[in-house]
């Protein structure tokens, strides 16, 4: 997951040109979810409020240079995008009535620390390992800055630095910076991985998906207060000012271990393309991006980087069996397509990039932290992230397969098995080692921006 | 990357989970289940977990009957059958292995039972199931029960919350042929058919 150098395709469509983007408020929703600039450094900033009228400051100093979906889907050209969130103890500091902080879905309220169990975030993963003070109750608040450049993103960084040294109160508990890992032409992650081949497009964008990523998904999967694929919208927090416009996003920091990674390739494939292929087997696509359902022997880098074709297959009927793409893999995991019911509640929005350095070709583990920091954005915690934490990635009987996790984002203890389908006889490893450990993590809430000037404004008679 | 200062964390620690032993599938298996229907506390999505047992992952939810309700509950059978007849796969999502529904009165009132045995964690897939069962009709026969949320067309949670409630765990479950899914069943059965025809094949 490299930070990205996507086009403006989006951004072109959220202008209205489309005529169909009435429907969402584009001067109110964070453009977070909506639009992925071309940004190639980022900054995560979680922090704390020591006391409500600094919190409101800190707020109130930050509205304008938040980007709408409006403002960044505009084409106009700009070098750094700001989104920020809060915890439900962060909406607390800053003052929310306990009648609304009560009216918030019960796993908000509790955040992900308390919910490692439920999620499957339990060994080395577990909070008690976390870094940056994320597990606390004492973490309130994240900056999101998504910069052009490393430049950029230093002036940013200095500005923000001064904006929170002047509200009373206001720390910075941890950071993380990030940047894009080359080469640059494409998204990818440390291990090699194309990324971003599978994302869910929201009805009203004006945006078509790409072949064989399902239909348009309803706006009130991902923003509070409009219309789901059950419906209109129910059960939202109180007041309305505050949760209509707004998103959840799941934040985690993976550490990826490449490494361990390259090792076991070597481990269980004598040739580099038997080592190419076992990389294929845990995630479903060969690293170029080519899926093995449609390419289930030998890479083909042109399809792995045809959008128009890389994501046009289903499991039902093309690979029922797992024979190209083993049921156990993580593609096939974390989007099980059309062997799973009701996979339209189930989608999230993917933001994010990598941090820490990449490890040379031939260079074995050298100890350093490297990864992704990712965000999962949806309307319901409980309903689609936590879901595919607790069943897509964790849940040993996925598929009835018995004793397996996600092999590169599941729960790993060296306990667990991969099984890869093959004529006569299917080939099982035994005790898959962790490639990846969950080193942060936290449930924000993404409010509209008359949202937050509500929250800047909490107790001055808004 | 560059990560700064790590404070002391107030973070939960869950508690430590239980499975019970998996009996080999040639052996018969009961398993007694303390009151509360799990070993040790296992926290799912939208409550605690019931363990896989012997007999599979199952529910028995009971719910006393709306006065007069009685035959608007038998006729959802009814519905119920037409409703795989016309779709034999309609129920697969949930995965069962057997349905039972049953009327009962010991004396305060017809009362209504809904047993499902079957292969997947029900907390797992709660809103398929619920999703399914408004599909189906058979979240409709809930109406004619005391305590159904009224607003159950729109709020599924609380739909989720009248099944954990009515929920009465078994402190007592016995597998002939213990832990075996339908999946593997199914798969056994088709194994043998295919073998028969093979034998058929070579005469």
């Amino acid at each position: 997951m490299g930070i990205l150098q996507q086009s403006r395709r989006i951004s072109s469509d959220l202008t209205g040109r489309s005529g169909k983007s009435d429907s969402l408020d584009l001067e109110d929703i964070q453009h977070f979810l909506m639009s992925r600039p071309p940004a190639r450094a980022a900054r995560y900033e979680f922090l704390t409020f020591g006391c409500t009228t600094g919190g409101h400051a800190w707020v109130a100093g930050l509205i304008e240079k938040v980007g709408t979906a409006r403002a960044v889907g505009s084409g106009i050209v700009d070098s750094r995008w700001v989104t920020i969130g809060f915890t439900w103890s962060g909406l607390r500091a800053l003052g929310v009535p306990e009648t609304s902080l009560a009216s918030f879905p019960e796993e908000f309220r509790q955040g992900m620390a308390a919910r490692a169990d439920v999620l499957g975030i339990t060994g080395t993963n577990h909070p008690d390992h976390w870094l940056g003070g994320l597990a606390s109750p004492n973490l309130h608040a994240i900056a999101i800055l998504f910069a052009r450049d490393v430049t950029e993103r230093e002036r940013c960084r200095q500005e923000h630095e001064r904006h929170v040294k002047e509200c009373d109160g206001v720390e910075l508990l941890s950071f993380l910076d990030l940047e894009a890992i080359p080469p640059f032409d494409y998204a990818h992650e440390h291990f090699g991985y194309r990324d971003r081949l599978s994302q869910p497009v929201i009805e009203g964008t004006g945006m078509e998906p790409t072949p064989g990523s399902g239909p348009l998904i309803k706006p009130g999967e991902f923003f509070l207060g409009y219309p789901d694929e059950e419906g209109p919208p129910t059960g939202l927090p109180q007041p309305e000012i505050l949760s209509h416009n707004g998103s959840y996003v799941a934040y985690l920091r993976m550490e990826e271990h490449v490494g361990a990674f390259r090792d076991f390739l070597l481990e269980h494939g004598e040739t580099a393309e038997q080592q190419e292929l076992i990389a294929a087997k845990l995630m479903g696509r060969w690293r170029s991006g080519a899926p093995l359902v449609l390419a289930p022997d030998r890479d083909d880098p042109n399809l792995g980087a045809n959008s128009q074709r890389n994501n046009d297959f289903s499991y039902v009927n093309m690979d029922p069996h797992g024979y190209g793409c083993p049921l156990g893999a993580h593609i096939r995991r974390m989007n099980p397509r059309d062997t799973a019911v009701n996979i339209n509640r189930r989608k999230m929005i993917r933001r994010g990039g990598t941090y820490g350095p990449p490890l040379p070709e031939g260079v074995r583990e050298d100890g350093k932290e490297r990864g992704i920091a990712a965000f999962v954005g949806c309307a319901s915690l409980v309903r689609q992230f936590e879901f595919a934490m607790n069943v897509w990635a964790n849940d040993p009987n996925f598929h009835e397969l018995g004793n397996e996790r996600d092999p590169i984002f599941g729960t790993q203890d060296g306990t667990f098995d991969m099984t890869i389908p093959k004529r006569p006889i299917r080939k099982k490893i035994k005790g898959l080692p962790a490639f990846t450990t969950i080193r942060g993590g936290a449930y924000f809430f993404l409010p509209g921006i008359n949202a937050l000037r509500y929250l800047a404004s909490l107790g001055s008679g808004f | 990357m560059a990560t700064s200062v790590m404070p002391k964390g107030d973070s939960l620690k869950p508690q430590a989970v239980e499975t019970p032993s998996k009996a080999d599938w040639t052996k018969p298996y009961a398993m007694a289940i303390p009151k509360e229907g799990y070993f040790k506390l296992e926290q799912g999505r939208y409550g605690p977990i019931f363990p896989r047992t012997p007999a599979c992952h199952g529910f028995s939810v009971v719910a006393k009957v709306k006065s007069g309700r009685e035959q608007a509950i038998r006729d959802y059978g009814n519905r119920i059958e037409e409703a795989v007849k016309a779709d034999p796969y309609v129920l697969a999502p949930l995965k069962l292995h057997y349905l039972r529904w049953i009327l009962f009165d010991v004396g305060s009132g017809p009362h209504f039972m809904y047993q499902g045995i079957f292969d997947t964690d029900f907390d797992k897939y709660l809103e398929d199931a619920v999703a399914l069962f408004v599909k189906t009709g058979i979240t409709t026969v809930f109406v004619n029960l005391e305590g159904w949320p009224e607003d159950w067309k729109t709020n599924a949670s609380a739909v989720i919350k009248f099944f954990r409630e009515h929920q009465c765990p078994s402190f007592l479950e016995y597998g002939e042929y213990p832990y075996v899914t339908a999946e593997e069943i199914r798969k056994s059965l088709k194994l043998k058919a295919a073998f028969s025809d093979m034998l058929d094949l070579m005469q």
